[in-house]
């Protein structure tokens, strides 16, 4: 598997911090299972520290691998220092993914930002408003610019967009 | 470790006979076949010989009617464009299914960019083409007709001898792209009725970069390459003579051991498609349960995604292929499962095994220790899995996968 560098594959046969956290204090979902890659994110503060974090990663190696980075150097940083981890420090971290994995799997950092999020809006009373529904998520490989034919909700959100 | 290579839908290991047959044309017979002189004739005997062994296979009575090409790749660009252009004073019109290789795909798009107009027919749950539906979109000015012979993603064989019934009262030409099937299942050109066929060395224990068109005697076709007058001036280019030599050697071996192969090839296969989804829950079969390539297991397992675990098995020394989305380079999930109706988020599951004759039992025996835990390691992972199993429809009969 020579696409992938050591460390990719050490994070991907091995990966770290895999699960779930009771009572989270903030859980953070990004991409969907159409375009292939789907990750969740539970967090767990205090005194402004990630004290815990995990992850669920339905996806491919490179998918698996990136969150267990990120919660890798998530875990013990302050929310913001957290809030500095970014998809190139994570490739950077993994030692490099092949190009067209960039962006497609390359989402840990942003589903550990939408726990953050998640966790400042409930602290700030504001619960639930930040939950994902199924299906309406969309992955960032769909972007505006380069929408794919294959991606449902791609689809019917700019049909919605065009519509107004 | 094991090492099981199920992936030979890929592309097969050579042969040693093949190999060995190739050597003597990488070493002292070097000359060019189309010289005149005494380097050139045992090259082009060498050729002459392949033609006639591929021929065999096929069932052509005319070995003339046989081309060498590159790979099945060139054969179909050849058969699509060089048929239609030879057609396009007839009409404009070209028929295909949803589930062809892409290089009979995009070259129907290339066709359609310049001028041709295309009807693409779809298939069943189970990947068949329905013959009425070629019937059913063919007009005056229809021209040439291309449905592949067997699927190599889900092992479908297409009722081809059907759809040339249609297609010779109809007086239209019939291409079938038989690269999967060719060498694997007889194939027989006169029984099939069709007027062109596909097929490559790579996927019958032959060389990679070998393949050949079979258009029979009398059918017109417009060369790719322009050039000299090799193979009777249809297409160009000093001949590739170990590859063609190789591949004539791959097809002399498989003529007379086709019922053999099936005959080792399908319990391997039946086992996988038995037992998997028997020890994994929610993991389903694609392509027809019966018409299938005999060493072909195909799946999509749900809650995961195939390419980690084609990761997964690569790591317990397991070779095989899946037609998810992150697999591909194109970072699009396999257009043949979704033409069967399948959604993206199951598609994203594919998994394909695809035996060849070095296999043995013990093979698929080993994947069937191997895959539960990897499938049941992955699910734990997944939050598809999770969701799914908080909805409370996870009951024992998932055997606890």
């Amino acid at each position: 598997m020579a696409v992938y560098s050591e460390k990719v594959m050490d994070h991907f046969m091995n990966p770290r911090n895999v699960g779930e956290i009771d009572n989270p204090d903030g859980v953070g979902e990004v991409g969907n299972p159409v375009c292939g890659d789907m990750m969740t994110f539970h967090i767990k503060v205090k005194d402004d520290r990630l004290e815990d974090v995990k992850f669920k990663t339905f996806g491919c190696g490179a998918a698996i691998a990136v969150s267990s980075m990120v919660t890798e150097m998530a875990k013990g940083k302050t929310i913001e220092e957290a809030k500095k981890i970014t998809p190139d420090l994570v490739a950077k971290e993994l030692e490099g993914l092949p190009k067209q994995k960039m962006h497609c799997s390359n989402l840990g950092a942003q589903a550990l930002n939408k726990a953050i999020d998640d966790y400042e809006a409930r602290k700030a009373g504001e619960t639930a408003a930040l939950e994902t529904k199924a299906g309406e998520q969309c992955c960032p490989f769909c972007d505006e610019e380069e929408r794919q034919p294959f991606c449902q909700p791609c689809q019917v959100r700019a049909q919605k967009k065009e519509g107004l | 470790m094991r090492r099981v290579y199920l992936d030979h839908s890929a592309t097969s290991p050579v042969l040693p006979e093949v190999r060995e047959a190739m050597l003597p044309y990488l070493g002292d017979i070097f000359g060019n076949p189309s010289s005149m002189h005494d380097w050139g004739d045992p090259p082009r005997e060498a050729i002459e010989k392949a033609r006639k062994q591929v021929a065999g296979l096929i069932g052509a009575s005319d070995p003339d009617e046989v081309i060498f090409t590159s790979s099945g790749t060139e054969s179909n660009n050849f058969a699509v464009k060089g048929l239609a252009a030879g057609q396009q004073s007839k009409g404009k019109h070209i028929i295909i299914s949803a589930i062809e290789h892409f290089s009979v795909m995009n070259s129907a798009r290339s066709l359609e960019k310049a001028g041709f107009q295309l009807t693409i027919i779809p298939v069943d749950k189970n990947c068949l083409v329905n013959p009425e539906d070629v019937l059913n979109s063919i007009r005056p000015d229809t021209v040439l007709v291309s449905i592949m012979h067997a699927n190599g993603e889900v092992g479908t064989v297409e009722p081809i001898q059907d759809i040339s019934k249609i297609t010779r009262e109809k007086n239209i030409l019939f291409h079938t792209d038989a690269v999967a099937a060719c060498g694997t299942i007889s194939v027989n050109v006169k029984d099939l009725g069709v007027d062109a066929l596909s097929l490559a060395g790579n996927q019958f224990y032959g060389p990679k970069g070998s393949g050949a068109l079979w258009v029979r005697r009398g059918v017109r076709i417009i060369p790719l390459l322009d050039g000299g007058i090799q193979e009777g001036g249809r297409r160009a280019g000093t001949e590739d003579v170990p590859a063609i030599v190789g591949l004539g050697k791959a097809a002399e071996l498989a003529a007379p051991n086709i019922a053999d192969r099936i005959q080792k090839l399908t319990p391997m296969r039946d086992k996988l498609l038995q037992e998997l989804p028997r020890k994994i829950g929610h993991m389903i079969v694609t392509g027809h349960p019966e018409k299938r390539l005999p060493g072909l297991a195909s799946f999509c397992v749900e809650f995961i995604e195939g390419e980690s675990m084609l990761m997964m098995l690569n790591s317990q020394g397991v070779a095989v292929s899946s037609g998810s989305s992150c697999t591909s380079r194109a970072l699009k999930a396999s257009h043949v499962l979704i033409a069967m109706g399948l959604s993206h988020e199951i598609a994203q599951g594919s998994i394909l095994f695809t035996a060849g004759i070095e296999n043995s039992p013990e093979d698929t025996d080993y994947v069937l220790e191997v895959m539960p835990p990897i499938v049941q390691r992955l699910r734990e992972m997944s939050p598809l899995y999770s969701k799914y199993i908080k909805a409370g429809k996870g009951g024992k009969q998932d055997g606890g996968l």
